[in-house]
C-alpha cells in the first residue's frame, strides 16, 4: 500500500465532523475506514468520534453506522452481524459485509471490558478498534484504567499528596489475547502503513480481531495540535506503545528501534498532563515509568520468541 | 371426528415460559439474545432445544449479561430483522439504560417478561416492581393472566409493534412461577396462521442496506431532542388507536378478543377489583363464590398498562361504590402504581367512586381466596382506610 493508492479510495468517513483540531481519534475513524475499502457497517461507543461524527441533523459516516450505549458497541455490533449471518444463511443477503466497532479507552478498557470480553468469547466475526488516548477526555479528561503512571487527570490532580495517577496503565491488548482470538494488534496513528496492513488482516480472519490504537488527545496530553504524529511516533520509538501482533497466538514486533530506543522522559517531557514530572523532587517517579516501560519491553520480546 | 376431539387436537400443556418460548417459536425470529435468570429461564432452556433440534432458523446469542442481551437485540433490530430476548427483574433492571435506547431508536423488539421482585433483600419470586420501573420506558406493556393468555399475547404485541405508525418495543408480562412454572392448557394456532397474521416485517431501514447506509443512534442536542420525544409519544398514542384493529383481526384466527381490559361481573357491580396479571384468576373464584350470595361484587382485569386505557376504566367503573385497586408493587414516598394511575384518570370525571388501595404480593407472598374475599368485605362493610396491605404481618 502507498499513500497515492489509498489517498484514491472513497472516504466513507467524512469531514464536517467536530472533533478538535489534530485530534487522533479522527486520524484512527478516518485510517481505519479507508483500510477497510469493502462494505462495512460501524458500531460506535458513546465517546468523542461518536459525538462528534453524529450530531443530528448531520453525520460524517458514508456507512451505515450504530451507536446505542457507552459499555456496549461490541454486544450491539454481535447482535448486528447474527442479523446478517441469519439473512446469509437464508439467502436474503448476497453481499460480503464486514463489522467494525470503534471505542475509546473508557469504553473499552473500562466500562465496555465486559461487552468485548463476551463478544470475542463467543466468536463473532467482527474487528474491535480501540482508540486509546488514556484517559476520558470527552468527559473532560478523567482518569481511566489505560492512563500511564504518573499522568495528571482532573480526578488525579496533582498535589501534596499525590503526584497523578499512582497505578500503572492496564495492558488491554494482552487482556484482549488471552481470549485466544484470531488475531489481536497493536497499532499507532504514527504508522499509518502498519495500521493499514492491520485492519486489513484484521478483517481477513475468522472471528473476532481487535487492534488497540495509541491515539494523542491534543488537550488531555497538552500538547500543540499539529504534533499528534510526533508524540505518537515516540511512544513507540520508546517502547511505551510497541507495534505488534499477536496472531493465534503467535507474537510479532513490528517496530523495533533497536539501539535507537529513546529514553521515555523524551516522550514525557512533550506533554502538560506530565509537567509535574520535570520538578527534580520526582525524578524518582520517572525512573519508575522507565523501568517499567524496559521489563515490558523485555517481556514482549522474549514472547515472540515463543 | 368429533367436534370435542377435534378441539382438544389443539390443546396443548404448557407452563407460561414454555408458552412464551411457543410463540418464539411460531414467529421464528432471526435472532434471539439471551441470559439466564430466574424464573425466565426456562423460556431460554425451551428456545434452546428448538435452536438444537432446528425447529428455528434464529441465531441464537448466548450473551454474557443481559445488558448484552439487550444491546444486542437492539444491534439485530437494527439490521431490519425480527430480534427477541427475555427477561426477569434484576435482569430487566440491567437492561434499563438499552431498555430506554429500544424506545428511542423504535425498534419493535418484543421481550416476554416474567415477573420478579427486585433486590435487595434478593428474592426470586413474584411481584410487579420490576416491569413498573420501565412504565415510563416508552415500550408498550400487557400484563397476562394465564399461559394461553401470554402465548397470544405475544403475537398481538409483535404486530402492534411493528405497525409503522408505532415502531415501538413491547413487553409482554406474566407472573414468575405462578405463571411461568405453572402448567396450563391452551389452545395452539396452527403457524400457518400465525406467519399470515403477523405477516413479515419490512422496515424501512437497515443497517444491512449497504447501498442506503443510515446513521442510527446520532446525538440529538436541545434543538431536536424534544421533538424526538413527542414523536414516541405519538406513537404510543397510535398504538392505542390501532389496538382494537389488531385485537379483532386475532380474533379472527384465535376465538377470543382480547379487549385493552377484562370485565367479569362489571356490569351490574357494586363493589369492584381492579387487578392485573395471574391474581385475576384468584379474584375470579371469589366473585363467583360471592356472586352465589348475592353480593354485587365483580372485577375489572387491566391487560393493557402502556398505553393506559384511561377513558375505558373511566367508563366502566364511574358509576360504583367502591373500588380496591390492587397493586403488586409499590412506590414508596407515593402512591402505588395502579392505584395512582386509576385515581388520576377520574380527576375529570364528574362522577366516581370510592377508590381504594391495596398492596399485596410482593415477593411471592401468596394471595388467598381468603385475602381477596377480605377485600370486598372492606368494601361492602365501609372500611375507612385508603391504603391498605393485604396479607402483610404488621
Amino acid at each position: 500500500m502507498n499513500l497515492k493508492e489509498l489517498s484514491k479510495r472513497k472516504e466513507v468517513f467524512v469531514s464536517g465532523h467536530r472533533m478538535c483540531p489534530g485530534c487522533g481519534a479522527g486520524i484512527v475513524a478516518r485510517q481505519v475506514t479507508l483500510a477497510a475499502n469493502m462494505p462495512i457497517v460501524v458500531a460506535s461507543a458513546t465517546g468523542c468520534v461518536e459525538v462528534s461524527s453524529s450530531i443530528y441533523p448531520f453525520t460524517s459516516w458514508k456507512v451505515p453506522w450504530i451507536h446505542n450505549a457507552f459499555e456496549n458497541a461490541a454486544a450491539t455490533l454481535s447482535g448486528v452481524e447474527a442479523a446478517y449471518n441469519a439473512l446469509k444463511k437464508k439467502g436474503k443477503i448476497k453481499k460480503d459485509i464486514k463489522f467494525i466497532a470503534i471505542g475509546g479507552d473508557g469504553g473499552t478498557y473500562d466500562i465496555g471490558l465486559q461487552s468485548l470480553s463476551g463478544t470475542l468469547e463467543r466468536g463473532h466475526n467482527l474487528l474491535y478498534v480501540c482508540y486509546d488516548n488514556e484517559a476520558y477526555m470527552n468527559t473532560g479528561i478523567q482518569r481511566s484504567s489505560a492512563t500511564p503512571f504518573g499522568a495528571e487527570t482532573k480526578t488525579d490532580p496533582y498535589g501534596k499528596l499525590r503526584q497523578g495517577k499512582q497505578e500503572f496503565k492496564k495492558n488491554l491488548t494482552e487482556v484482549v489475547a488471552a481470549h485466544g482470538i484470531p488475531y489481536a494488534a497493536q497499532a499507532s496513528i504514527g504508522y499509518w502503513n502498519d495500521l493499514n496492513m492491520k485492519v486489513e488482516k484484521a478483517l481477513s480472519v475468522k472471528g473476532p480481531s481487535f487492534i488497540n490504537v495509541l491515539s494523542p488527545c491534543i488537550p488531555g496530553w497538552g500538547v500543540p495540535a499539529n504534533t499528534t504524529i510526533k508524540i505518537a511516533k515516540l511512544a513507540t520509538e520508546t517502547c511505551f506503545w510497541p507495534l505488534y501482533e499477536v496472531e493465534n497466538g503467535k507474537y510479532t514486533i513490528n517496530f523495533d528501534p533497536e539501539d535507537k530506543k529513546k529514553q521515555i522522559i523524551e516522550w514525557i517531557k512533550l506533554q502538560k498532563r506530565f509537567s509535574h514530572l520535570m520538578e527534580p523532587a520526582n525524578k524518582p517517579i520517572i525512573d519508575k515509568i522507565q523501568a517499567k516501560v524496559d521489563s515490558d519491553w523485555e517481556l514482549l520480546k522474549k514472547k515472540t520468541k515463543l | 371426528m368429533t367436534e370435542q376431539t377435534k378441539k382438544e387436537k389443539n390443546m396443548l400443556g404448557l407452563t407460561g415460559a414454555e408458552a412464551a418460548a411457543h410463540a418464539m417459536k411460531q414467529i421464528n425470529p432471526e435472532v434471539v439474545a439471551c441470559y439466564p435468570i430466574t424464573p425466565q429461564t426456562e423460556i431460554m432452556h425451551t428456545f434452546s432445544k428448538y435452536v438444537a433440534d432446528g425447529d428455528v432458523d434464529t441465531e441464537f446469542v448466548r450473551v454474557e449479561s443481559e445488558h448484552s442481551a439487550m444491546s444486542a437485540t437492539v444491534g439485530a433490530a437494527a439490521a431490519g430483522i425480527r430480534a427477541m430476548t427475555a427477561t426477569s427483574s434484576q435482569g430487566l433492571a440491567l437492561m434499563h439504560e438499552i431498555v430506554y435506547i429500544t424506545s428511542g431508536l423504535r425498534l419493535p423488539i418484543v421481550m416476554p417478561v416474567v415477573n420478579r421482585a427486585l433486590s435487595a433483600p434478593i428474592n426470586i419470586h413474584c411481584d410487579h416492581t420490576d416491569t413498573m420501573a420501565e412504565r415510563d420506558s416508552g415500550w408498550l406493556q400487557f400484563y397476562c393472566e394465564s399461559a394461553e393468555e401470554v402465548y397470544h399475547m405475544i403475537f398481538i404485541a409483535l404486530k402492534l409493534a411493528e405497525n409503522e405508525k408505532v415502531l415501538l418495543p413491547a413487553m409482554v408480562c406474566q407472573d414468575g412461577f405462578i405463571t411461568s412454572h405453572g402448567v396450563e392448557n391452551l389452545r395452539e394456532i396452527e403457524t400457518k396462521k400465525i406467519k399470515s397474521f403477523i405477516g413479515t416485517y419490512n422496515p424501512k431501514h437497515s443497517l444491512l442496506d449497504i447501498e442506503h447506509p443510515i446513521s442510527s443512534g446520532s446525538i440529538f442536542f436541545y434543538d431536536y431532542f424534544f421533538e424526538a420525544r413527542r414523536q414516541q409519544i405519538d406513537a404510543i398514542e397510535q398504538a392505542k388507536l390501532l389496538y382494537p384493529k389488531v385485537a379483532k383481526e386475532f380474533e379472527k384466527i384465535s376465538g377470543v378478543y382480547y379487549d385493552f381490559v377484562e370485565e367479569y361481573n362489571l356490569k351490574d357491580a357494586e363493589y369492584v377489583i381492579v387487578a392485573m396479571s395471574s391474581t385475576c384468576g384468584t379474584v375470579k373464584d371469589v366473585v363467583d363464590f360471592l356472586r352465589k350470595q348475592g353480593k354485587k361484587v365483580g372485577l375489572l382485569k387491566i391487560r393493557v398498562f402502556r398505553p393506559f386505557p384511561n377513558e375505558e376504566i373511566v367508563k366502566l367503573l364511574k358509576d360504583k361504590k367502591k373500588v380496591a385497586i390492587l397493586d403488586r408493587a409499590i412506590a414508596p414516598g407515593s402512591y402505588a402504581p395502579l392505584f395512582s394511575e386509576i385515581r388520576s384518570v377520574f380527576y375529570e370525571s364528574d362522577k366516581k367512586p370510592e377508590i381504594y388501595s391495596y398492596m399485596f404480593g410482593l415477593g411471592g407472598r401468596d394471595v388467598t381466596l381468603d385475602n381477596i374475599e377480605s377485600v370486598f368485605s372492606d368494601l361492602m362493610n365501609n372500611k375507612k382506610e385508603k391504603i391498605n396491605y393485604l396479607g402483610l404481618r404488621e
